[in-house]
């Protein structure tokens, strides 16, 4: 059987969320709403100094005064603030030394998502720091790690450990009143992960997060913060997949990258939230603010794989501050069903002879919408600066949508900038031929898209890119009847 | 092996094929001819089993079964091979990359275990060589910015490697120029054997000359209005198609 435009959309369609379950562990959630005695509660709990709580305080302060911005190419229902917990714990032993005494219901889910720990722990180099609702439950590898002088530690940790490097660089890159996502972040971040890499220490191995929403009604407002100091080199992993759920999760998160002068952070993401069912029911609110600064002569890199949540609003930045620093940034977006994604990137020339390379790839199918919004901005002093951006669209069916929006401004003559755009379909003639040659049309889907988003998958480190490579197949295939 | 009988189908609901009948056995090579829209295309589409075409009478077998409810994957599986005249372009995906999917699934399909990867190479060099294709055109984009000849070639080298029962090559000679002709023609003739069959659909008696069929058969209209042995050929070169559609007309 031969398929048509018709049967191809159907079987999109047919495909559910595979990671649909919901592990019962005990946790300890606050009561629902925000004020400022939640805000100093969510302090508290975590046994934070005075002027963290302060920071919070203000940030909370800033986001009562801010809007819900509405520039974005996405529709949805806006979340109620007040409707939503802010702070939820797994309630045993948050700190374990070893797997045995991580309770057997978290790691029979991370068995069920394919993420066995021991394997992990097995797989040479990754070295992770686990975040199952909020709070770090397993930290691996921390010791060769410490050796190097490396810190690889939960936020809350290194606020208590680390006041001086957290307080120097909280807010720097992502202020508190950047937006209004980034303001509640600021003032009600339950955990994250925090990564130190002392000067001229080449990071042994890939530093990798599990992220999990998993408590009904929370929201999660994670913040990371990864100094990279002078000389030295990251490679940072952050994968997440979230349990199926009726009503909307939001998802706020922010990410500073601070790359010191000849300092190189490579961070990788694959995002994998409960997309929605296929009537756009559910699923979680992606919306985060992710941005770095380069110093001189240092070089960011996001490569993202961006399969779920049903409303994506995500621009992972470069301030290229320094001389001769480097922004990069690559993309893969997928849209099914009724998923909405506004993702791109920002990339702010301030050196002279900066560079910066975006590769986009977005694919959509079903119902969904996806956008590409990117800025390249060069300033009067940024001599020589050098753009490329290109941004690639793939369609299936004829339902979907796919969108680009770039902004370019230029305020300097020397400026290279170069945009190219392309929109192509997945073709009835490109699944028969796969078909004639004996690849079934599931595979012949993930043949054609994986090629697509080839350039992109090719940036992630080998761990990553098997999983991200599976999502993707996972993101678009029913089962072939 | 191929059996054709009385095909009828259809396109949206225009009928293009009206009645053919055709058989091919193991071994042989039979060439299809015929001016332009008189069903060629049509009818290797058919026997891959592309499914905007609608079969209203008659059928496909092949090895004695009905080919109807079979998927081209399928198809493809027991054996059925087509060389499109315009092959697609799959961008990213490397001709190696595609192959090793398309041979691994067959593999699959009869309950194999995978091609081991020093095998899969030995097989590569083998047939690469023997179609005169440079390694590093296996590791560019299927046919994407590929020239006409390369394209077709391409086919040829992917019917190297998937040795079928049956190939279909369709207008395989058109873009190519004579040495390239000569050496897909060779190629061809290097895989052909006593248990595969080749059906040649070509416009021209040029590919003939090098690929010397034991029967050829002409299509007019949907349907074969003559058949003969390759002097057939050679007087359609010399008087064109019209004595035939005049013959037929009558």
């Amino acid at each position: 059987m031969a398929y048509t435009e018709e049967e191809l959309k159907k079987e999109l369609e047919t495909k559910e969320y595979e990671y649909g379950f919901y592990t019962e562990i005990e946790s300890e959630t606050f009561p629902k709403g925000l004020n400022e005695e939640i805000v100093v509660a969510i302090s508290k709990k975590k046994e934070e100094p005075d002027w963290m709580t302060e920071w919070r305080l203000e940030s909370f302060r800033y986001w009562k005064q801010m809007v819900e911005p509405e520039w974005a190419n996405v529709h949805y229902t806006k979340p109620d603030f007040q409707a939503i917990s802010y702070y939820s714990a797994p309630n045993k032993k948050p700190k374990y030394n070893s797997l045995d005494e991580v309770d057997p219901e978290l790691l029979s889910t991370f068995e069920r998502l394919g993420i066995s720990l021991d394997e992990q722990k097995k797989l040479a180099g990754v070295a992770m720091d686990i975040v199952m609702d909020s709070v770090s439950v397993a930290t691996t590898f921390k010791k060769t790690l410490a050796e190097k002088g490396i810190i690889f530690c939960s936020i809350s940790e290194a606020i208590k450990e680390h006041p001086e490097l957290v307080k120097k660089y909280i807010g720097t890159v992502v202020p508190q009143k950047d937006n209004f996502y980034a303001a509640l972040n600021s003032a009600v971040f339950s955990d994250g992960s925090f990564c130190y890499i002392p000067k001229g220490v080449h990071c042994p191995m890939e530093l990798s997060t599990y992220f999990r929403i998993n408590q009904a009604g929370t929201g999660q407002f994670e913040r990371t913060l990864v100094i990279a100091d002078e000389g030295s080199y990251v490679s940072y992993l952050e994968g997440c997949t979230a349990p199926s759920r009726d009503e909307n999760q939001l998802h706020a998160a922010v990410v500073e990258l601070i790359a010191l002068d000849d300092a190189e952070i490579k961070y990788s993401t694959v995002q994998n939230w409960f997309p929605g069912d296929k009537s756009g029911k559910g699923g979680v609110y992606n919306f985060v603010t992710k941005r770095g600064i380069c110093e001189k002569n240092a070089k960011i890199s996001w490569t993202q794989v961006e399969t779920g949540s049903a409303v994506t609003w995500k621009y992972p930045s470069c301030i290229l501050k320094g001389d001769n620093s480097i922004g990069e940034f690559y993309s893969i977006a997928v849209t099914n069903n009724h998923q909405q994604a506004d993702t791109g990137t920002k990339m702010i020339h301030l050196g002279k002879n900066t560079k910066s390379t975006i590769i986009s790839k977005g694919i959509s199918a079903g119902k969904s919408q996806n956008s590409y919004r990117g800025l390249v901005q060069v300033n009067s002093r940024a001599e020589n600066a050098r753009n490329f951006s290109q941004c690639d669209s793939l369609l299936m069916g004829n339902e979907c949508g796919a969108h680009t929006f770039p902004y370019i401004e230029a305020k300097n003559k020397t400026a290279q900038i170069e945009h190219e755009a392309t929109t192509s379909k997945i073709g009835e003639d490109q699944i028969f031929y796969c078909n004639q040659r004996g690849i079934d049309t599931e595979k012949a889907i993930a043949l054609i898209v994986n090629g697509f988003s080839k350039e992109v998958l090719n940036k992630l480190p080998m761990e990553f890119a098997v999983e991200a490579q599976k999502l993707l197949e996972i993101s678009l295939e029913g089962s072939v009847g | 092996m191929l059996k054709i009988k009385d095909l009828h189908a259809k396109v949206e609901d225009k009928e293009i094929l009206k009645g053919i009948n055709l058989e091919l056995k193991a071994g042989e090579v039979h060439a299809i001819m015929g001016p332009n829209g008189s069903g060629k295309s049509t009818l290797a589409s058919v026997i891959a089993g592309k499914e905007e075409f609608e079969i209203t009478k008659g059928g496909v077998f092949f090895e004695n079964e009905d080919l109807e409810d079979t998927a081209p994957e399928e198809r493809a599986h027991k054996g059925i091979f087509l060389s499109f005249q315009y092959p697609v372009e799959i961008p990213g995906v490397s001709v190696t990359n595609f192959m090793k999917t398309a041979i691994n699934e067959s593999r699959k399909a009869r309950g194999m275990e995978e091609m081991p990867a020093n095998e899969m190479l030995k097989l590569i060099r083998e047939k690469s060589e023997m179609l005169d294709i440079d390694r590093k055109f296996l590791s560019r984009s299927l046919n994407e910015g590929f020239s006409g000849g390369e394209k077709k070639r391409n086919e040829i080298f992917q019917m190297a490697m998937l040795e079928p029962k049956l190939a279909i090559l369709d207008e395989t000679d058109s873009g190519l120029d004579i040495d390239a002709l000569r050496i897909v023609a060779n190629g061809v003739n290097k895989l052909s054997s006593k248990d595969n069959a080749v059906l040649v659909i070509t416009h021209y008696q040029r590919l003939l000359e090098y690929i010397v069929p034991d029967f050829v058969h002409v299509l007019h209209d949907g349907k074969i209005v003559k058949s003969g042995d390759k002097a057939l050929a050679l007087e359609l070169e010399e008087k064109g198609y019209d004595w035939l559609k005049q013959e037929s007309a009558v």
